[in-house]
């Protein structure tokens, strides 16, 4: 068992096959979740570092969590306590905290390729806890996982993703993933949120969100920062929920009566999605909250196995 | 008679100088004569004498930022490779905006005593964009061109001004064609790669629409504009329908070779403005060379210290050294593999630049200064990081192997580089 990897960087660079083996571990690790007594022993004496140089609550503390259960020792360190502050360069403070011997670092950077800069030059393992608008490889993961756990196949599975395409690093591992597992991926957005450059991605790509909605399995609803508006993406937050929110009106006039809601949190209620969708059967929102603790164990525990007993050559 | 260069391959594609022979030099001048002995003679069999090249568009980062590159050292990386004339750019701290400056660069450089420094003086007082420097103190003092590079002049009424004022001096306004709004905060060229990777982009558009700009300022005014670093393929398209001899232009070696998909591996050393554009636009600019569109081959050579550059992607500065592999990444990627011609890239590196910044300076033949550049075409090095004679090393090549040695330097008929070694 284990991953033939040092690090977890990004969708892009994972095989179907390991893919399937984080999955199919995250399912074992799921188990655990609903002991009475939620902790194994499996990471004893091995220490986590979590850098986060980006605000987050959930990745943190699913983090957080999926070392605990597995009995890791973690440290958290956050930008606003960091020497980051002091000047100290990104590879500054990682090498530090390598030099106490941890032996794996979970990174949240506001800055695309800033795990890749430091899994290059770390010996510790490197897991990619998102990173500018590149990859949230994590993310898709444990949403892949929601997925196969409410349809048989992802086989022209129909998966739409609605929102601020541009600046999602979300979407783009969402899309890698799901096409790598065979699903056909729709986008909608206003044309300022979709990036010009969509060819090489393999996906389809509609401006309204009425044609959007018909004969979707899922609808994946991304958050909207309220900053896009200074930026003159959008003349107004109003606007976009004129055209864009999901509301329970527009999903029973125009979507599948099957059809289920993911969105990566956290929810904006009355902006991108009502709240009247958002508590409803429809939505999976927070299945996708306890698959992060099971996939991001089994990520855990799959790069450390090469640690602990080498790797498979 | 000071200097005799025997049995060396004499190469200047301007005078169809092609053949091998001796040289002798004289009081800093190529001398017709009787091979009579010299005072110092240098065996030339198997190298190729050029005329000296000229990089019009070099950082020496001196005054103000020491730490990256001085004039004596970028004047030492400038030698290694083959230049004996630099043309610095103004964009020091504080910027050359006065003769007090220009006067300082050239006193430094006449000290270290290797290439021949030619300070750029800005077009706007603290290359602030706003009112145009004292262009004829800057003139007199010894400036070549102006130019306030690193940023462009946004404001087109002053361009304006500035290309109407500077025919005064038949000299060029050398502008960096950035639409700053458009480039706004971007990393890396805009394209399917900069979607890929999450980074926000620079678009094509923000060097293009600067450049129709500055062709039509140029038009109105009859001033002369030389673009820097044109990097797309839509300047080269609006170079090639207006052309006209008051606009010329400069390509980098990086913006010959490297495209966008280079930075999937998030190396800061690709990391520069304009940015690596796509392959295409790699291969307009190449065609552009070939053809004689872009007329000038310039480094755009920008030492930082590692701690500027050895960051994470989107916090590393912009731009990357030259000077030392510019002619043999050039000779090894396009000449050797039939891409473009030995003649082509020695005029884009000699004669061309003198011709535009009215430099008398580029020739072999009798008569001409003796700036010299003499080569080991088949001599083969590898780019590491501890080649370099500049002080940085945040070169686009590390690891390349390349072809093409430096072997002497000759400026106004004395040796200033033999064999790895300074003589100053």
């Amino acid at each position: 068992m284990g991953l033939d990897r040092k690090d977890l960087l990004g969708i892009q660079d994972l095989s179907i096959d390991e893919i399937e083996e984080i999955l199919t571990t995250a399912e074992h690790m799921e188990e655990i979740l609903t002991r009475p007594i939620k902790k194994a022993p499996t990471l004893r004496g091995i220490t986590v570092a979590n850098l986060f140089f980006e605000p987050s609550t959930r990745t943190l503390n699913s983090f957080t969590l999926a070392e605990k259960r597995l009995s890791a020792d973690s440290i958290n360190l956050s930008a606003a306590s960091s020497s980051v502050l002091k000047g100290e360069t990104l590879l500054d403070t990682a090498k530090n905290i390598q030099a106490m011997e941890v032996d794996v670092m979970v990174v949240r950077h506001s800055m695309p390729g800033s795990p890749h800069f430091l899994a290059k030059r770390l010996k510790a393992s490197v897991i990619n806890a998102g990173d500018g608008c590149h990859e949230h490889p994590t993310q898709a993961l444990l949403d892949i996982m929601t997925i196969k756990k409410n349809f048989p196949s992802f086989k022209d599975l129909k998966i739409a993703i609605i929102g601020d395409i541009k600046h999602s690093r979300v979407s783009r591992s969402l899309i890698l993933g799901l096409k790598k597992m065979g699903a056909k991926i729709t986008l909608c957005a206003p044309p300022t949120l979709l990036p010009l450059w969509l060819e090489p991605f393999g996906v389809e790509f509609e401006y309204s969100l009425e044609k959007t909605l018909p004969g979707k399995d899922i609808l994946y609803i991304l958050r909207i920062q309220k900053e896009r508006q200074e930026e003159s993406f959008l003349p107004s937050l109003r606007e976009y929920i004129k055209n864009y929110s999901l509301t329970y009106e527009k999903l029973r006039k125009f979507a599948s009566k099957e059809v289920l809601i993911m969105h990566p949190g956290p929810i904006n209620r009355g902006i991108e999605i009502e709240s009247r969708i958002a508590d409803s059967e429809y939505s999976l929102v927070l299945n996708q909250v306890t698959s992060g603790v099971a996939v991001r164990m089994s990520i855990l525990y799959l790069l450390t196995q090469r640690k602990l007993y080498g790797s498979k050559d | 008679m000071d200097l005799k260069i025997k049995n060396v391959h004499l190469f200047d594609p301007l005078n169809k100088i092609d053949e091998v022979g001796t040289l002798l030099i004289d009081k800093g001048k190529v001398i017709k004569g009787s091979e009579s002995s010299a005072r110092q003679e240098i065996d030339g069999k198997g190298l190729y004498l050029f005329p000296g090249f000229v990089d019009v568009h070099s950082h020496f980062r001196e005054p103000g930022a020491e730490d990256a590159e001085t004039i004596e050292t970028g004047s030492k990386a400038a030698v290694k490779g083959g230049y004996t004339s630099v043309c610095v750019m103004p964009n020091t701290g504080p910027p050359i905006d006065n003769e007090g400056l220009v006067r300082f660069i050239k006193e430094k450089s006449e000290e270290v005593g290797l290439c021949r420094v030619f300070p750029i003086g800005t077009v706007t007082k603290g290359r602030k964009g706003k009112e145009l420097s004292e262009m004829a103190h800057l003139y007199e003092a010894g400036c070549v061109a102006f130019s306030d590079d690193g940023d462009c002049v946004m404001n087109s009424s002053v361009m304006r001004n500035a290309l109407e004022y500077s025919k005064l001096f038949n000299v060029p306004i050398i502008d960096h064609p950035e639409d700053v709004f458009l480039s706004n905060k971007g990393q890396m060229h805009e394209g399917s790669v900069s979607t890929e990777l999450g980074f926000k982009g620079i678009p094509d558009i923000s060097e293009s629409t600067v450049v129709a700009r500055d062709i039509l300022l140029s038009k109105f005014t009859q001033g002369r504009i030389h673009l820097a670093h044109v990097s797309t393929a839509d300047s080269v398209k609006l170079i090639k329908d207006w052309e006209t001899d008051k606009v010329t232009s400069e390509v980098t070696p990086h913006h010959l070779l490297l495209s966008d998909d280079e930075i999937k591996d998030f190396d800061p050393n690709k990391k520069m403005k304009p940015p690596l554009r796509t392959r295409y636009d790699v291969e307009v600019m190449q065609k552009a060379v070939k053809d004689g569109l872009i007329e000038v081959v310039a480094t755009d050579h920008a030492p930082h210290p590692d701690y500027k550059k050895e960051l994470e992607f989107a916090e590393a500065a912009f731009g990357v050294t030259g000077l030392e592999t510019s002619f043999a990444v050039l000779y090894t990627e396009l000449v050797k593999k039939g891409k473009l011609t030995l003649g082509i890239l020695i005029k884009a590196l000699s004669s061309s630049p003198c011709n535009i910044f009215n430099l008398p300076l580029g020739e072999v033949k009798e008569g001409a200064t003796a700036d010299f550049t003499i080569v080991d075409l088949k001599g083969v090095w590898e780019v590491t990081t501890d080649v370099f004679a500049s002080k940085a090393k945040n070169s686009p090549f590390l690891g390349r192997k390349l072809k093409g040695i430096v072997r002497y330097c000759i400026v106004d008929g004395r040796t200033i580089f033999k064999n790895g070694d300074f003589i100053s």
